[in-house]
């Protein structure tokens, strides 16, 4: 049985959500029959870097018309490396960049991507979470079709240790066919959204407010304790998109990744997409008025109550400790 | 510019979910439902792509007949039309089988656009757009904030990972997956619910659109998460639970 992982790069680097899907890779296999496949128009340092891991070998697939990402570009060569190779198994880290091509992918050998896993027991069985969060989902692929799988940041951990002394991995090179006229998109460069001002990744504490403050008058109440505690305010993806804080102090996939002393979060019911951004904190502390919210889930502490009672008393508390 | 919208219906965000019996989905009697969110954000780019260029919004969606009120709250707020796949089976199809629904409702509509939202709040996989784009044999982008029409095709500003964004170009027809925050969404007037009722709203059944219903991914179990951490959880009134909490994070965790 053979299982491919596919890595994605940012700035000439393996990502560590690649290595992370190494992880999951080998829940379905030793590592002699993992072939980590790197994509580009230059990938011979990638391939160096994957080939210091315990993987079976490296697969290059490399093309000037790769240079940079378009899901037509990458949907085709791995279409024609799956066809030579035959896997099993198709891994990949889910990445926004992964959700953008491997559905259509999946869908042109006839299958599908269980996409986002967090888990993989015997069988295999795949789980993944349905409700923002709040059940789990056990995946079965059915018939013996080619399986395409996508991991969620964070969830397996990484394997951090090269064996210095061991062989790399062979490097192979595929060459695939490829015209232009098939890319059917025209990507631009990659541009920041905004003047970044706060570095919440540097942050001692965060206060981080969500849905629950309800609406943008009432967010003072947060920035109160933020204040008493010295923290920099952050939010969940809802507040920015409404506008009531500016998207820099977006916390989660699509906003900045933290790992504070501290993470308060203030009516934030613990989305999958925010969770990412946050569960690797020191100490996190949640207030939610609904005792089922995912975000206990990771929480070290929390208070279940209404937050427009719990925030105010929890300024002055913190205050009375400070004198 | 003719425009299709994928929407869905799940239930409402702060809804209590429980398994049902059978272990296989969720317990769907005395649940609220309501517009995904995603997808109302992928009306409303809809509907102001309509303001600024003229054309129709065409709104589809799958599932049983309470999908119904939400098709009528996208009229109501402005779609010309609607296409209802009548499924009672919706949450048994995999991806694959859901785009192939949509997929297959919409072909012949010939559209210069087809929207939907990245990803549902129920099953969440986030892929049902991008299947749909692959069975019509059409070019697609995903997490896209805006919109823009141009004399040869689309300019659409897409959103990457933390923080970054990028323009790409494409030519129509395609099909995008909108994320949400790239506009403000509209509510209904009474105006537009009352014209509402007067739109057309065509039901078709799955069965008759021939798709194969087979699934290459089976939802086997549904399961409350095991928790990840002991959550140590503060009694009492606002103010004893607000200073045991700084007592703990004082003497206990060490971050005051």
């Amino acid at each position: 049985m053979s299982i491919f992982l596919v890595l994605e790069e940012s700035g000439g680097r393996i990502k560590k959500t690649s290595w992370e899907a190494l992880a999951a890779a080998h829940r379905l296999g030793p590592a002699e029959s993992i072939t980590a496949v790197v994509i580009g128009a230059q990938t011979e340092a990638l391939a160096a870097e994957a080939a210091a891991r315990p993987v079976g070998r490296v697969i290059r697939v490399e093309h000037p018309l790769l240079a940079n990402y378009t899901p037509d570009g990458f949907s085709l060569v791995l279409e024609q490396l799956i066809a030579t190779e035959k896997p099993a198994y198709v891994v990949f880290p889910h990445t926004y960049q992964v959700r953008d091509y491997a559905p259509a992918l999946a869908c042109r050998l006839g299958q599908m991507l269980i996409g986002d896993v967090v888990a993989i027991e015997e069988g295999p069985r795949f789980v993944r979470q349905l409700m923002q969060g709040r059940l789990n989902g056990s995946y079965r692929h059915s018939g013996d079709g080619l399986c395409f799988v996508s991991v969620q940041a964070g969830a397996f951990r990484p394997d951090p240790r090269i064996d210095e002394l061991a062989a790399p991995a062979p490097i192979a090179t595929f060459t695939p066919k490829l015209d232009a006229a098939q890319i059917r998109t025209r990507p631009g460069e990659p541009f920041r959204g905004s003047e970044q001002t706060v570095d919440l990744g540097s942050a001692l504490r965060i206060v981080s407010v969500g849905r629950g403050i309800k609406d943008a008058q009432n967010l003072p109440l947060v920035q109160e304790l933020a204040a008493a505690l010295g923290a920099e305010l952050a939010a969940s993806r809802p507040i920015c998109d409404n506008g009531w804080l500016p998207l820099e102090r977006q916390v989660g996939s699509s906003g900045q990744t933290v790992a504070p002393k501290l993470y308060l979060a203030v009516g934030i019911s613990g989305a999958i997409q925010h969770l990412v951004g946050m569960k690797g904190s020191q100490c996190i502390v949640a207030i939610n008025k609904d005792p089922d919210a995912p975000i206990f889930e990771v929480a070290d502490y929390g208070i279940v109550g209404d937050l427009f009672e719990v925030v105010p008393a929890l300024t002055e508390a913190v205050k009375a400790a400070k004198q | 510019m003719k425009i299709v919208v994928a929407i869905k219906q799940v239930p409402e965000r702060d809804a209590q979910v429980r398994i049902a019996s059978n272990g296989k989905w969720i317990d769907e009697q005395d649940l609220q439902w309501a517009m995904n969110e995603a997808d109302a954000y992928a009306l409303e780019e809809a509907l102001q792509l309509k303001e600024k260029n003229g054309g129709e919004v065409i709104v589809v969606s799958a599932g049983p007949e309470r999908v119904g009120s939400t098709i009528r709250e996208a009229l109501a707020k402005g779609a010309d039309r609607a296409i209802h796949v009548v499924s009672d089976d919706l949450n048994t199809r995999d991806s694959l089988g859901v785009a192939r629904l949509l997929a297959a409702a919409v072909k012949l509509e010939n559209a210069d656009l087809v929207l939907s939202g990245l990803q549902s709040e129920d099953v969440g996989l986030g892929q049902t757009g991008v299947i749909v784009a692959e069975l019509l044999g059409l070019p697609h982008a995903s997490m896209i904030l805006h919109v823009e029409k141009t004399e040869s095709g689309l300019k659409i500003k897409r959103e990457l990972e933390e923080g970054w964004f990028q323009c790409i170009e494409l030519s129509t027809p395609a099909v995008l997956t909108m994320q949400s925050g790239g506009n403000k969404l509209r509510y209904a007037t009474l105006m537009g619910i009352k014209k509402a009722r007067t739109k057309e709203l065509r039901a078709v059944d799955a069965a008759d659109l021939g798709v194969d219903a087979a699934t290459v991914v089976v939802l086997e179990q549904l399961s409350a998460p095991k928790k990840q951490k002991t959550t140590h959880i503060l009694q009492g009134t606002a103010k004893e639970a607000a200073a045991a909490l700084v007592e703990k994070l004082k003497m206990e965790a060490r971050v005051l």
